[in-house]
Formats: C-alpha cells, structure tokens, sequence
C-alpha cells in the first residue's frame, strides 16, 4: 500500500450533548480517491470539517499530511486544497480575480500562479470566461473551476464537500473526470457525496449513518458481502433497521 | 377522462435567461406524472406555472380544465402544492403545521384523516415536536401531509426528495403509490433519475426544454443503439482508452463501468486486444438495457450536433 | 503580506460592485449632515405670539411693532379677554401670549413703570424659555429706547413670565410624549415590516398564496395580534409615565386611548406597506428602523420645533406621520384639549391609515414575480 495519509482513530465530535461524530476510525492512503457517504445529517461534513483543519475533534487521534489535527490545523490548511459545498468562489468577482486572490492566499508566487491559471484555462476552454463574473458563469463551469482553484496549489491531498449537488449528468462526469485524473497524478481526493451512485467512482468508501461509520471497503467488496448490486442498496440494508425508529 | 394539464408552447424568460422553452405536454387523471431533471433545467419554474404562481411569456396552459391564468382563484382552493423547499412553520409544532392547513383550506384533519394516515403515523409520534427540529425524511413527510390534508385534486411536489436520506426517499415513493387509490393526479419533479421508473409517465427536462415524454420502459427502450458495459481494474486508463478506441461511439463512466456505444453497434473482435495493449486487464464487456440516465445523455448529446465521441469535447 | 494584499483588494472589490454598500457608504453621511444641519437650531423663526393689549396705546403699539419686527415671531392673533388665552395656547400655533395691563403708557410716564406678562406654552420647555428670553431682551432693550426719550427716565417694563401647562417646565413634559411617538411607530412598524418579509425569505409564502387565503385575509390576520398587543404596550408606558415621572393625562384617558389606537393602526399599516415592497427581511429592518427613526426624531417636532425650520423642511414635515401624533398626544395629554383641537390632526391619521392599507392590498403580489 501507499502512504497513510489521513489517519483518523477513536473520533469523536460533540455539540454540547449532541454526538455528531461517534468514535470514528479509518485510514487513507495516498493517490486513492476515498469517499466518505452517507445521508445530510450523518456526521459526513462534521468530520470532514475537522479533517481539513477547519475545526478541532472533542477526543480521538486525527492526522492529515502528517500533521496532528489538533495541535497544528494551520499546517494542514496549507498543504491541503479544499472545496465546500455552495462554492468557495466569489459571486461578485471574475474568473481571473478569483484565481489571483487565492493564489495569493495559498502563498504562490505570481509566476507561478500565471503558469497555473493558463494551464487551467487551457484545460476547461475557459479562455472566453476569464474576466466574466462567477455569477454569470453556468453552474457546471462553476464547478469545475472551484474544482481547479483547489488544487491550483498542487497539494498532495483535497477535500470535496458535496461538489456535484444538482448538476446535470454530462457535467456531473466530467467533474469525476477531474478528479480521476487528479488522482492519477498522484493527489489524495477525500470526498463527501450523498449520491449512492457516485460511490462507485471511488476506490475505497466508508458510510456514515448517525454519527459512525457503519460500512468501509471498496464498493466491490462491498455488494458481495451484502449481496446487492448497487451502493444504494448497500444502504437501505445497512440503515433501515435504524431509520424505521426515527 | 379529463385532462389534468394541457400545455402547448408554453415559455417563460427571467431577464436575459430562457427559463422554459416550448414546453407542450399533457397529464392524465390519476397519473403518476414525473419530471426529471438538474438543477437549473427548469423544474421549478414549470411547477410555479402550474401552481398560477407565475405567469408564462408564451404559450397556454389548462389545469384541471381551467385556464391557469385567468382561473387563479378557483384552482389555488384545488392544488396541493409542496414547494421545494418543505416550507413549513419551522417554530409551529407538527400538529400545528397541520391543523393550520387543514383550517386554511376549509376542512379539518379528522375530515381527511384516512389520506394521510399512513404518512402521518411516521411522524405522529412527534406531533409537539417544533417542526425546525425534525429531521429531513420527518421533514417531507409533514410538508406532504399538510399539502394532501383538504384533498386536493392534484397533487404538486417540487423536489420532494432532494437532499433526504436513501431510505425516507423510497418510502416517499411507496406512500406516493398508495395515494392512486383516491384519484389523486400527481406530479413530481426530482433530480434522481433512477426515481423516473417510480412514474407512470416522465418527462426528461434539460435546460428548459423537453428532451422526451413516455412511460419510463418505453423511454429506455427508445435508445438508439445497444448498449455495452465494460468493466476493468483502472477505470480511468479503461476510460482514457475506451475514447481512443477508433469503433467508439460514445463513452460515460457509470459508476463501476463504462457505458460504451459503438459505431457499429458491436464491441468488435479487436477490442479486448487493444485494451490488452493499453495495460488494461481484468476487462468483462456484456450487452445491457439502456437506463434512464443512458437515453438522458443521448438525448442531451442529441442537443448538440454533430455526435461526439470524448466527454471533453461537449461544449461547456 | 501578499496574502493580506490580495485579500485587501478583494474586499474592495466587493465594495465597489455592491451599489447598496456605496449609498451607505456616502449617501447616509450626506444625508445626515444636511438634515442635522438646517434641522438642528437653537434659533427662533416664526414663533407665534399673540397680543392680550389691555391698554391700546402708542407704547404698547411701538413695543408690539419692536417684538414683530424683530424677525423672530409672527404675529398670530389679537386678543379680547384672558379667557381667551388658554384656548389660544391650545390651539398649538402661538408659543407665547403678551398681556399690557390697562394704562400701560399713562403708568409708564407717570409712575415709571408698567405691568406686562408673558404667558408661554410651556408644554415644549425648551421653546418656551428662549421664546421668553428672546422677548425679555427685546423689552430690555426698548427700555434703553425709552430711557433716553420723553417717554420717562428710569422707567422700566418688568415682564411678568408664567408658564401655561407645565409651571415647572419639567423636561419630560416634552420628552416623554415624543419617546411614546417615537417607539411606537418603530415598534410597530418594524414588527409587521418583518413579518410579510419572513414568510418569502422562509418559502412560507408560496403555500399560502396557493390556497384560498386572500390578500387582505392575510394582511389583516398580521396586523391583528400586534395591534392587540401594542394596545397593551401604551398602556403600560402611560402607566409607567404617570407613575415614573409623574406625567398625568389632562385631557380624557379614552380619547388618548382611542387617538393611540389609530396611530398604532397607521403604524402596523406602514410596516406592511413597508414588507410589500422589501425582497428580504435584512431590506425591510434596514427600511424600518433607517429610514423611520431619523425622519422621526427629527422632523417631527419632538425635539426640534418644526416652525424654526427652514421652509423646505417643514414641508417634508407635514407628510411625516409622528409629527402630527406628537401634536395630538401633547394636547390631550398636557394641555388637556378635547376632540375638537385635534380633529384636523386625527383625519390626517386616518386618510393616511387608509392610504397605506390601500397600498399594501395593491401591491400585495399574488404571484411570484
């Protein structure tokens, strides 16, 4: 196996009485595309959160890009990219400015940023776009751009929250494209989805339901083990006896 | 039989946007009527036509027999409407969400109890619960209740199941199926596609327009050309060398395989060889039924000519 | 560094691309500074003073001329006997009654002094002391004048100052009735303001327009519960000033009562006219609280007197509701006036009441668009 790069043990997160992350355990490994699913309310945006820096665990061991979660979430924010759920690019500001301001803030030299943005531009056809506002800009593009400024840095490691929410099937492909392609070169893609199918596009998953980790393998292994042929099913299996109380 | 909805030619323009174009279709009684499609396709807009909540730029459209323009008021007493976003009371209890609608409407919930017993007794256990605290599945299942509560004739659901958990979305299903009984139409719009089959009739909706309109087997049966799904140990070099494969016709990773049409209709002798010579091993290739999905993607790819062959050449 | 450059200008860039930040920005100082300015004064323009002249001599006559043309007051009525002084004062447009005792000039050149009064309307104490200055130098100085000519030497007009409505020019004789205005019209307006905004922020609204709820169904079930609920609210205030500052209600307690409830009513009707035209709930506080709350302090005679404005700003006055609520609230409450002093005031209430809840019901939008 590759490297560990998140290493995650014993994690537990509370608000106030409310357990939203139950003794969580796993591990990902370099250059492997990890999906973390589950339904809206399990937990999944909770841990990823925390595993991004953004947020420290009550108890348990959390480590990304060899950094303690706890004791250095500024170390890990640097050498990770990171794309939240309703966009991380400013509405009012351009394609170009966007691009520009976080370069800036992951502290990459202007040469480099320019390098970056035409290979970008270059890859998306995104030349005709580049001083239009994000507003202005189809949701699918959107995307695929906040996509790109997250990993303009190159880091070793990304983190998607929920990243293909409502779009169309075609732009729903090729946003996976990016991130196959991303993985073969060598970068961690950790992302969060609740749509069962895209599960399969992973190598690894784990499902959350109420705070723990109730399933973790490769989507193959795990319809043999419950004798279904799609993840979905996988769930309803996994998470039914538990819904009907609710 | 009456129709439930006439439509013919209906558009609608939000500033420079076309919201809708062309939109003609028809609902029956009782139906189980379905639109499928993303976000920004045009759902949302279609359904507040419907509901007399927006006027359309062109076109007519006829709703229970009566003109959705000048008939407001007489169909407003008439439609259950759930817009998309379960617009309940967050700070009223479950019970008070209800009686409210039920009041508003002219009726009681005793009145029509039996309707949404089976929903109902889900969530009844927690009927002093405000209604901000429950849950997304709890939810849907209110946001149904009050709008099935004074027995509309036509029942419309915005996006009942985006964002709820797996499991609450196939029982949504289950209940909108035991509603037939009461001759109640419904129509339903979701961005799932695997839902379509749920529906009587669907109509696939992309961009404001209508790609199809059918039963969801014979939409599946209408695809073009056989359908092949192939399978490998890397997916993304199996993807990268299915679009460089000269007999390719179109090429879409589906999960575990790549939903593969050929040129002539056949994977072609050649093809294990060549995977074979782009380091790729562990390759199954077996004839499919095409999905709702697939016949999605085909009409969308239709859309725009000529075919293509590469994801990444279909314009942004 | 660079981060914190880039993210600078990114910040301006926001700025400068959201018109409502920059009318905040630069619009709201202009604004301010014009309307502090020329509505700020401690100057007396246009007082009303009335004449009590008991005696109708050359004197009296000169020293009327010096306090009219002095250009601070005009000249309001003539009057016949005292009684007429209070119904003067209650009438609201004179600030201050001069009374000259009978012989006036005859005492003046004999006896080398006069008797005169000025009786002011002190239920706006600050009014009432610089108008009663103003006049007290204008006499000091006609003394001088008289000094020196035939008139007599030494001789002196020693005006007599009384207070009408409030002898001990309590500040909150002022105050609290303009605060009672004031609140109730923010309160109000503020509460029904947000509520029409809160069911289309929330989706809420959808549903109810695709019922068979009419507009004005839903308008007036929203005014309902904080019109009972501000009825409550004045009664306790008046409780608490009564008590507190021991402010009393001269006039008759069901009158302010009633003249309260339409204002509460014009109030409510202005927030949902208010709510009608707001997409947001942030758009309708903004609208609410901004824009009622100077225009209401300011120009609507609670502290500032609307005669010492200049013309353009008075008559921004008269479309300002509170201005004329202030009006019958003092009288009622200070002066003691019954209906007929302040029934002009009340049908301007009124008409505005309707006008607003005509509005709402006409811009009310039955669909989304």
């Amino acid at each position: 196996m590759n490297g560990t790069v998140i290493s995650v043990r014993n994690l537990v997160k509370k608000f106030g009485d409310f357990v939203a992350n139950d003794n969580l355990s796993f591990e990902v490994y370099s250059g492997e595309i990890f999906g973390f699913l589950g339904a809206n309310g399990a937990g999944k945006t909770t841990a990823l959160r925390i595993l991004s820096g953004l947020s420290s665990p009550t108890s348990g061991e959390v480590r990304v890009a060899g950094y303690d979660a706890r004791k250095e979430p500024e170390k890990i924010k640097k050498n990770i990219g990171y794309m939240c759920q309703k966009f991380s690019l400013y509405e009012d500001l351009t394609v170009k400015e966007n691009i520009m301001l976080y370069g800036g803030i992951y502290g990459m030299s202007l040469p480099l940023i320019k390098k970056r943005t035409a290979e970008l531009m270059g890859k998306l056809n995104f030349s005709e776009y580049v001083n239009k506002l994000i507003s202005d800009l189809p949701l699918g593009l959107k995307q695929k751009l906040a996509f790109s400024v997250a990993i303009l840095h190159e880091p070793k490691t990304v983190f998607l929250d929920e990243p293909t929410g409502g779009v169309d099937p075609v732009t729903r492909r090729q946003f996976w494209e990016m991130i196959y392609e991303a993985a073969s070169g060598g970068i961690t893609v950790f992302v969060t989805t609740h749509y069962m199918d895209e599960a399969e596009y992973c190598d690894r998953i784990s499902i959350m339901n109420e705070g723990r980790i109730v399933a973790l393998d490769s989507p193959a292994n795990l319809k043999k083990q419950y004798n279904v042929d799609t993840i979905e099913e996988v769930f309803i299996k996994i998470a039914r006896p538990v819904m009907t109380k609710t | 039989m009456q129709k439930v909805i006439e439509s013919s030619g209906v558009g609608k323009k939000f500033g420079e946007t076309q919201a809708l174009k062309n939109i003609s279709f028809e609902v029956n009684e009782s139906e189980i009527f379905g639109f499928i499609g993303p976000d920004g396709a045009g759902k949302t807009t279609l359904f507040r036509i419907i509901a007399t909540l927006l006027l359309p730029d062109e076109g007519e459209i006829k709703v229970l027999g009566i003109d959705a323009i000048k008939g407001f008021k007489e169909l407003r007493k008439n439609i259950g409407y759930m817009p998309g976003r379960f617009s309940l009371y967050q700070d009223l209890s479950v019970e008070e969400n209800l009686n409210f609608y039920a009041t508003v409407f002219g009726t009681t919930v005793q009145e029509n109890y039996d309707l949404i017993s089976d929903i109902y007794s889900h969530i009844e256990p927690f009927k002093k619960r405000l209604a901000g605290k429950l849950s997304g599945g709890m939810k849907q299942k209110l946001a149904l209740s009050c709008a099935l509560i004074h027995k509309p004739r036509l029942l419309l659901l915005d996006e009942p199941t985006t964002g709820v958990d797996a499991v609450s979305r196939s029982e949504f299903w289950t209940m909108l199926a035991r509603l037939r009984k009461y001759n109640i139409t419904i129509i339903v719009s979701t961005p799932y596609m695997d839902e379509a089959m749920k529906c009587d009739r669907v109509a696939l909706i992309q961009n404001g327009g209508l790609l199809t309109i059918d039963t969801p087997q014979k939409i599946r049966e209408g695809f073009g050309k056989k359908l092949f799904r192939i399978r490998a140990q890397d997916k993304y070099r199996l993807l990268m060398a299915m679009r460089k494969y000269s007999n390719t016709n179109t090429a879409y990773p589906f999960g575990d395989s790549i939903h593969t049409t050929f040129i002539d209709n056949s994977p072609g002798d050649l093809l294990p060889g060549f995977l074979k010579s782009e380091g790729i091993s562990g390759i199954t290739i077996e004839e499919s039924m095409a999905g709702i999905e697939d016949r999605f993607l085909e009409l969308m790819e239709k859309e725009k000519t000529p075919p293509l062959k590469t994801i990444s050449e279909l314009p942004l | 560094m660079k981060r914190f450059l880039g993210f600078v200008k990114k910040e301006f860039l926001h700025i400068f691309r959201d018109p409502r930040t920059l009318i905040l920005l630069f619009g709201i100082p202009a604004v301010q500074i014009l309307l502090f300015g020329f509505v700020v004064s401690q100057d007396i323009r246009n007082a009303g003073v009335a004449f009590l002249d008991m005696s109708k001599d050359e004197v009296t006559q000169k020293l009327t001329n010096k306090i009219i043309s002095s250009g601070f007051f005009r000249q309001t009525e003539d009057l016949l006997t005292y009684n007429d002084i209070d119904r003067v004062l209650k009438k609201g447009k004179t600030r201050a009654v001069i009374v000259y005792d009978e012989n006036f000039g005859k005492n003046l050149r004999e006896e080398g002094k006069a008797s005169m009064s000025i009786i002011a309307d002190g239920s706006e104490p600050n009014t009432a002391t610089l108008v009663t200055n103003y006049i007290m130098a204008i006499t000091t100085d006609f003394n001088r004048e008289i000094a020196g000519s035939t008139e007599g030497s030494g001789s002196l007009i020693n005006p007599e100052v009384r207070m009408f409505y409030n002898p001990e020019l309590k500040g909150h004789f002022m105050f609290v009735p303009g605060v009672i205005t004031l609140i109730l019209i923010l309160i109000c307006a503020l509460m029904t303001s947000v509520t029409i905004t809160r069911e289309k922020e929330f989706g809420t609204m959808e549903v109810l327009l695709v019922s068979p709820l009419k507009p004005i169904q839903i308008i007036l079930g929203k005014v309902m519960p904080y019109f009972i609920l501000s009825l409550i609210n004045v009664i306790v205030i008046l409780i608490l000033s009564w008590f507190v500052f021991g402010l009393p209600v001269k006039g008759s307690i069901i009158l302010l009562l009633a003249e309260s409830m339409l204002y509460i009513l014009m109030s409510l009707s202005l927030g949902i006219l208010i709510s009608t035209a707001s997409k947001t709930m942030q758009q309708a506080i903004f609208i609410s609280l901004i824009g009622l709350m100077l225009p209401t302090i300011l120009l609507s005679g609670f502290i500032f007197p609307v005669e010492n404005m200049p013309a353009v700003y008075r008559w921004l006055c008269t479309i300002i509701p509170p201005r004329y609520f202030i009006i019958i609230i003092k009288n009622i409450m200070i002066k003691g006036t019954g209906f007929l002093y302040v029934w002009k005031e009340t049908l301007v209430l009124i008409v505005m009441t309707m006008i607003f809840i005509g509005l709402s019901v006409r811009n009310f939008k039955i669909r989304l668009e």
